[in-house]
């Protein structure tokens, strides 16, 4: 099944055109990784898919799970079942983590027709996600990213996707700024996510987060398109070669 | 943080903070602004005998006649009118409107007939009012008769509708434990004593424009005293309702701690939706004695006016506690989502040794509203502590300061103030001002003032949104977030009320 395709996909940030022409497609059961240089795009493309203000498409298409996402809103699309991993969590002060969490997961429920989730099975869930991903349940009184570390925010992006449990998990460098404990301890969680329901794109920069979480696919992105696919050993050949040298294949 | 220790001479210390800060958010993400759902914004269709507008010495003798006045209660209103007619509006304040003409008032307007006895005689058309307010539930499912959770806790109301109050309920219970719970006209007339002994003595007739005018007609409002180590068995709270067309509604509460009670009183506050600005302006006079304790809430949901600015409640308001005897406690909490305008201060004077004053307040401000409030704390006895905790919250093109005054007394040995001053910001064209004074003649003296700034981004509503969380749910979360502290604060049954309003407020806030 067809979580994500992109056809020709091009779209532009303040009138200046960043992604030119992208052609991708994620079916279920498989894990992606687009790699690429800074400013290659690969944010902007998350951007675009969750579809935020600001970023307008000026070509191609784009469908999520079978539907034409241009013009559905921001929660919609999440609703329909995109996560998108942030590389910068924004802090929410006064909000604690839990109430975000509560509130996102019945969003969720609610928009798909079902009750909201009872408090004692949510905390139980929620206890046992955090402690799978070693995270203290103070951490969950804690306001959304409000003091947080580096590699508590990325595991706190990892916690809201295995409680979500979305169709398709866009990961924006989840991997970067951890240290290789924290690394493990957020591929740990990746894998336990990834099944034959669901998808996964893994943006990043390095190669390293492959050490951890097989992929199916690598693309490289450079110039705001997909120059190159392969499997997990064009990764190796973009540690070992730069960007530089696949940039003009 | 700034601590200020200043001693000697009368030290004013203006606070370096971030007065007529503008949100600076990029058009780009400024949100369109709607109208708001003003649920309480129904006019309730009844014979109603209303004073012809204008005001001389002679409407104030036809109110003072009916409601059955002694002559010293007149002499009263009238000395306060011919005060009033030597002010002026006061121009201080951060708002702008364009002066009330005080000819084009009508000062009393009340349901024709008797008032009620008891709920059954109380015209079903007002009965629904009431119960179509939605104002806090046992409230409503005590004024419709219908039967309650015996468990809950329990709440007596007065309700005013205009210039009268039509009912109030459980006071033979209130009354067993020589709780006095009534109307002020019927405390003027059971209760004169009582009335003639502290009206006006913490806020004086000549205080300001507003309450001199309150002093010349005030109309109805609650009276409230709790005898001396009594603990009232029952929140007490009085509904304000503003009906009439073109009138103003001027009323007074007067609550008396006697030593060693303690009581928790809240007021709400609603008016229906008019073209015309409305005037409330109110007096309200808290006296705690010895070890008494006095917890004032107020919900103030008076109609706001719609996104244009058009009509909407002028809410000039004094409120002002005195902690007189030894060991007393007054804390204010208000969460003020209502008014075109809101000029209120709700203060409290230190007199008695080891006194604690309180406020809490949030505030919030969508479309053109106004607000200027904040607290007055003045420090006279010794060893007294103040906290002031203010939350405001700007939507809209609204305007929202926070203006307050912490004073110590020279005889205010080690007194102590903490406050804290928080704005947030919703999109891109709303103010957010603060003024606060510290004037201390301690160098004992402890005074703490803490402020911030922030706004709710577009990347916190992004993330939110991209969690599945609308805008609207996102912002009433974050908004909930930062008035927690003081929300906190309010009587458990009116805290979930009052978080709902906060989100019905903001509604249209983000596009």
């Amino acid at each position: 099944m067809k979580l994500l395709e992109l056809r020709d996909l091009a779209a532009s940030v303040d009138e200046k055109q960043i992604l030119n022409g992208i052609d991708l497609t994620v079916n279920a059961g498989e894990v992606h990784a687009i790699m690429g240089p800074n400013g290659s795009g690969k944010s902007t493309l998350s951007n675009v898919l969750a579809g935020r203000d600001g970023y307008t498409v000026t070509n191609g298409e784009m469908e999520l799970i079978g539907t034409p996402v241009n013009g559905m809103s921001v929660e919609d699309r999440a609703l329909a079942g995109l996560f998108l991993g942030f590389q910068h969590p924004i802090e929410i002060p006064g909000v604690t983590n839990m109430e975000f969490l509560k509130v996102a997961i019945d969003s969720h429920l609610i928009a798909s027709g079902e009750e909201e989730m009872n408090t004692r099975d949510f905390m139980v869930q929620v206890r046992d996600i955090s402690k799978r991903l070693e995270l203290s349940t103070e951490f969950l009184k804690r306001f959304v990213n409000v003091g947080f570390s580096g590699g508590e925010k990325k595991r706190n992006e990892i916690l809201q996707l295995m409680l979500l449990q979305p169709r398709l998990a866009f990961l924006d460098e989840t991997d970067s700024g951890l240290d290789v404990d924290a690394l493990q301890v957020v591929a740990r969680g990746i894998n336990e996510f990834r099944s034959d329901e669901n998808g996964v794109v893994l943006v990043t920069h390095y190669q390293r987060l492959l050490n951890y979480v097989n992929v199916d696919f690598v693309h490289i992105m450079v110039n705001g398109a997909i120059v190159k696919t392969g499997d997990a050993q064009l990764a190796h050949e973009v540690e070992a070669q730069g960007y530089a040298g696949l940039g003009e294949a | 943080m700034v601590v200020a220790q200043a001693g000697g001479t009368f030290t004013k210390i203006p606070i370096p903070s971030r007065q007529h800060f503008m949100s600076d958010q990029s058009p780009s993400a400024a949100h369109d602004f709607i109208g708001k759902e003003y649920a309480a914004g129904f006019v309730t269709d009844i014979e109603q005998e209303t004073i012809p507008p204008g005001l001389d010495e002679t409407v104030i003798t036809e109110i003072s006649k009916r409601k059955n006045e002694p002559s010293w209660l007149l002499e009263w209103r009238l000395n306060a009118y011919r005060r009033w007619l030597e002010m002026a509006e006061p121009t201080w304040a951060k708002v702008d409107f364009e002066s009330v003409d005080y000819q084009a008032i009508s000062y009393f307007s009340a349901p024709s007939g008797d008032k009620p006895k008891s709920l059954d005689e109380v015209d079903p058309e007002l009965l629904r009012t009431y119960e179509k307010l939605g104002i806090p539930l046992h409230e409503r499912e005590l004024l419709a008769g219908v039967e309650r959770d015996p468990d809950a806790p329990r709440i007596a109301v007065d309700a005013v509708f205009d210039s009268v109050s039509l009912v109030t309920t459980f006071q033979e219970e209130l009354r067993e434990h020589g709780v006095i719970f009534c109307s002020f006209s019927e405390a003027v007339e059971n209760h004169p004593d009582l009335v003639r002994k502290y009206l006006g003595t913490v806020v004086p007739q000549s205080d300001n424009f507003f309450a001199a005018l309150n002093s010349a007609v005030f109309s109805d409002g609650s009276f409230v005293y709790i005898p001396k180590g009594v603990r009232c068995p029952m929140e007490l709270s009085t509904i304000f309702r503003i009906n009439a067309q073109f009138t103003g509604q001027f009323e007074r509460t007067l609550i008396i701690a006697d030593e060693g009670s303690y009581v928790s009183y809240l007021e709400g506050c609603t008016a229906p939706m008019r073209d015309e600005n409305q005037l409330h302006a109110a007096v309200v006079e808290l006296v705690a004695l010895e070890d008494a304790s006095i917890k004032y809430s107020t919900v103030q949901n008076w109609y706001p006016g719609d996104e244009d600015g058009k009509g909407g409640i002028y809410n000039f308001v004094t409120k002002r506690g005195v902690c007189r005897g030894n060991r007393s406690h007054i804390s204010w909490t208000q969460v003020e989502t209502g008014s075109a305008i809101t000029w209120k201060y709700p203060s409290v004077i230190l007199r008695g040794d080891n006194s604690v004053g309180e406020f809490y307040s949030v505030a919030i401000t969508n479309n053109r509203q106004q607000a200027d409030t904040g607290s007055k704390m003045t420090h006279i006895g010794r060893n007294t502590s103040s906290t002031i905790i203010s939350k405001g919250i700007s939507a809209g093109k609204s305007s929202n300061a926070y203006r307050g005054r912490v004073r110590m007394n020279p005889g205010a040995t080690q007194a102590r103030n903490f406050t804290q001053c928080d704005s947030l910001l919703i999109g891109g064209q709303c103010a957010a001002h603060t003024f606060p004074t510290i004037e201390s003649q301690r160098d004992d003296a402890i005074v703490e003032h803490e402020a911030t700034t922030s706004k709710v981004s577009e990347d916190q509503l992004f993330l939110c949104r991209q969690r599945g969380i609308d805008a609207e749910k996102a912002v009433a979360m974050i908004v909930n977030g930062f008035c927690k502290e003081v929300l906190r604060e309010l009587p458990m049954e009116f805290a979930v009320e009052a978080s709902k309003l906060l989100e019905v407020s903001l509604e249209g806030a983000v596009g």
